[in-house]
């Protein structure tokens, strides 16, 4: 497959774009819980000026969740942040247990829509050289594919594992495939970071096998 | 009189302080966080308006829109949104929503939205009520 620079672009982009969509909608569902436990408090004031008794425990629990949301958004902004600094150099040295878990964190509305669990594997501790963009690409397409295909099980895990060549970042759980798998897009987005994409039915995996570092 | 309200959102905190909020403004409401249960409840018993949020896990509010439309064509839904796109907005209101807020939404914009979704409600009632009896009239004759 070609590296097509021109369509790498274009799917880089609407990755990008389907990201950052998630991550907003995330912030904006947690600002709407404190928005709506500040105006709760607002309330229980308004009535206590007015005579009521205020209850201490409607307020305490009006405050953690307001804490257990601004927790929710920091975590939600720090994955956006580390997804952001993804575009920072064209290649570096990755750690592909980090680069597994914040795909993880970034689709976890989209598991959540399929009523999938999703989770990562033991940490691996290993590293490869790679555009951690394109490899950040790569992941959400067979990520994507994945999830619709889960199947009854429901269950989906993102495990990393060290070979000769270099790194397998395994997706295991694909129950019931929908379609065929890897598309031309997810191909050649797969071919620009020079790994290969290995679909088993049998064995219900789907792996990106990575080299050690670019070739040439 | 008060307005019943089903409100429809996967996030229990939201759900829970919007209600306590709603209801301190003298309406009736039931809550469900998911929109399987929501159907079962629309089911049950009677309500004006339905909060929806859009995105939920398994069905979603467009779905569970076409739903309940089907079903109960004078129910007036609201959808919540945290990202309303233009064209997200035309397929609801092509299915029938009454109208769409965005989150974080502002209880006292909801609020009106609610009260008219109750005397549009009523209007479509009496509309059918009005109906039915001229089919009634009209077939015996009298």
């Amino acid at each position: 497959m070609d590296k097509d620079w021109e369509k790498l672009g274009q799917e880089g982009l609407a990755f990008f774009g389907r990201m950052s969509a998630s991550i907003s909608h995330e912030i904006k569902n947690a600002l709407a819980v404190i928005n709506e436990n500040a105006g709760l408090v607002e309330d229980l004031a308004l009535l206590a000026e007015r005579g009521a008794t205020l209850d201490p425990e409607r307020l305490k629990r009006a405050a953690a969740a307001v804490q257990k949301q601004i927790r929710r958004g920091d975590g939600i902004i720090k994955n956006m942040n580390a997804f952001a600094h993804s575009v920072d150099e064209p290649v570096r040295q990755v750690n592909l247990d980090e680069t597994a878990a914040l795909m993880v964190a970034l689709s976890q509305r989209f598991a959540a829509r399929l009523m999938v669990r999703l989770e990562t594997g033991p940490p691996s501790g290993v590293c490869v050289t790679v555009n951690p963009f394109l490899l950040e690409n790569c992941i959400h397409l067979c990520l994507a594919f994945a999830l619709e295909s889960a199947g009854a099980q429901k269950a989906l895990t993102v495990s990393v594992s060290g070979t000769d060549q270099g790194a397998d970042i395994v997706f295991s759980g694909i129950a019931e495939p929908c379609g065929d798998f890897p598309t031309e897009m997810a191909e050649r987005v797969a071919g620009a970071i020079d790994a290969r994409l290995v679909f088993d039915k049998t064995k219900e995996t789907l792996t990106i096998a990575l080299p050690r570092k670019p070739a040439g | 009189m008060a307005e019943k309200v089903l409100l429809v959102d996967d996030e229990t905190d939201f759900l829970e302080a919007l209600s306590q909020r709603m209801e301190a403004r003298g309406m009736n409401v039931s809550t469900s966080s998911n929109a399987a249960e929501a159907l079962k409840k629309v089911q049950e018993e009677g309500f004006d308006a339905i909060v929806l949020d859009l995105q939920m896990p398994g069905m979603d509010g467009i779905e569970a829109l076409k739903m309940i439309k089907k079903e109960n064509p004078e129910i007036q839904i609201i959808l919540l949104t945290g990202h309303a796109t233009v064209e997200k907005g035309i397929e609801a209101m092509k299915l029938g929503a009454m109208d769409f807020v965005e989150k974080p939404s502002d209880i006292e914009t909801l609020t009106e939205k609610i009260k008219k979704a109750q005397a549009k409600k009523i209007v479509l009632v009496e509309k059918r009520t009005e109906e039915k009896l001229k089919d009634i009239l009209g077939n015996k004759g009298w």
